[in-house]
């Protein structure tokens, strides 16, 4: 890897990385950055090296993948196991351990699982199979959220009976809510997530700078967008400013997208509590089907088991998702938990903290190197 | 599975479905414009698509750079581009 093809204008990330420098000082600032997008370009460009060590980035809650409990992913499995049923989901979700396996385990042992890129494909999956019963997965932030809105507007439109919904869908808001009011960690600020903004906007996140007095800055996925972002939370801070920032309105309106939020509030409505792995329950925190969609509801549709299962013991996907630990520091990291044979979601998902670093921990320390940080031997 | 990946939309397969087919990289498949519909979606636009659906219109500088940059993140942009080649809605 050169710095160079990291990059596109390697002058500005290098002049971004002095100014950094030079207004972090000797100070101490910890970011979260929320979004799991940002975690794996973090990991895959190697950011956190090209940081001063004044500067620590703490990763957050924002991969859907693993924040889904167990007891969810068992539910899944259970519904893949009914004989009738064809059950869809995204790649991603399908090596996710539950306590007896993950859903590809369930599909060798002859469970008719199938992947689908979007969910009008499992829609069509239904309308192509009219003898069975096809159930779609649904799992994501209010980024995904929107698909499943449509896919079920069109479900009831074209009168599909043979197509349900098992909804696990979350909000961003309460996961940042409950990390700002855990007394484990203290934030300087945040970098706020930018597919969900493409969505919700900015104004969601007014109550960050308000209520709890940190700065956060809506972030672009490219390195640049990252580095920029740090220096804008750093600029804040400096100036004494406190506010919700948008380092990505070349896509993120700060109104969102009125037609999705539109229909969100139609298609769905708020949870009194879900459970989210390593944050517990958290109140009005994730999304199920309205009244007006129920007759779609596969938790309506079937009796699931809906146990709540815990954790292995072994595993701190908890820990690494509320950022109190990194990736390396669990016991189990790299050792019983690789992504061929994970253990906990944070290894099971490539947007996870775990699979990013296991990943590219390697070019950490290409980049410390190009730049002459010495912090690569600290992280091991 | 949440990348977002650029495409540009070549044509209009079904407006009542709200079914526009784009091209991501050279591959054309066809994806939802519902979300977009009231910004008035036209071919040649370049748009933002997440599972299967356009979350935003973008213009063509953006879409470039943001190619570019899934392009740098290797396995998580091929196996993205094996999903979208994968959907079959249109």
């Amino acid at each position: 890897m050169k710095f160079a093809d990291e990059f596109r204008d390697p002058a500005a990330a290098r002049a971004l990385v002095k100014s950094i420098t030079e207004l972090a000082g000797d100070g101490e600032y910890k970011f979260m950055e929320v979004c799991g997008g940002h975690t794996h370009a973090i990991y895959r460009h190697g950011l956190e090296r090209l940081l001063p060590p004044s500067i620590e980035l703490v990763h957050g809650p924002g991969c859907p993948v693993c924040v889904i409990p167990m007891g969810r992913v068992d539910d899944a499995i259970w519904l893949a196991g009914r004989p009738d049923v064809i059950f869809t989901t995204f790649g991603d979700m399908m090596r996710v351990p539950g306590s007896d396996g993950s859903l590809l385990e369930a599909r060798a042992r002859g469970c008719d699982v199938r992947f689908v890129y979007s969910p009008l494909d499992a829609l069509k999956t239904a309308i192509d199979n009219p003898a069975r019963q096809v159930v779609y997965f649904a799992v994501g932030f209010e980024t995904t959220a929107p698909s499943t809105e449509v896919t079920l507007a069109r479900a009831r439109e074209l009168g599909v009976r043979n197509f349900s919904v098992f909804c696990n869908h979350v909000t961003i808001v309460p996961p940042i809510k409950a990390i700002l009011d855990s007394p484990d960690l203290r934030l300087s600020g945040f970098i706020g997530p930018g597919h969900v903004s493409v969505v919700v906007g900015s104004r969601p996140y007014q109550f960050v700078p308000e209520v709890y007095g940190k700065p956060i800055v809506i972030a672009g996925f490219e390195p640049l967008d990252i580095l920029q972002s740090v220096y804008m939370l750093l600029a804040q801070l400096r100036e004494g400013r406190c506010e919700v920032e948008n380092q990505y309105s070349r896509v993120v309106r700060d109104e969102g997208n009125p037609a999705a939020l539109a229909l969100l509030a139609e298609v769905f409505e708020l949870r009194a509590q879900f459970e989210w792995r390593g944050l517990g329950y958290i109140s009005q925190s994730a999304l199920k089907l309205s009244a007006a969609y129920a007759e779609f509801d596969a938790e309506l549709r079937y009796s699931m088991p809906g146990l709540r299962v815990a954790d292995p013991q072994a595993c701190q996907c908890g820990e690494v998702l509320k950022g109190m630990i990194k990736p390396w520091e669990c016991k189990v990291f790299g050792t019983a938990c690789t992504p061929e044979t994970p253990i906990g979601t944070c290894m099971a998902s490539p947007e996870g903290a775990c699979a990013a670093y296991y990943n590219f921990g390697r070019l950490h320390r290409e980049t410390a190197a190009l730049v002459g940080r010495p912090r690569a031997a600290a992280h091991g | 599975m949440c990348l977002g990946i650029p495409g540009r939309v070549v044509e209009m397969t079904d407006p009542d479905a709200y079914l526009a087919k784009v091209d991501v990289n050279g591959i054309k498949r066809a994806i939802s414009v519902r979300l977009l519909a009231d910004s008035g979606i036209a071919i040649g636009d370049w748009v933002l698509v997440h599972v299967g659906f356009a979350m935003a219109k973008i213009d063509e500088r953006e879409a470039t750079a943001t190619l570019d940059a899934v392009k740098r993140m290797g396995k998580a942009y091929t196996d993205e581009l094996d999903a979208f080649r994968s959907t079959g809605v249109g």
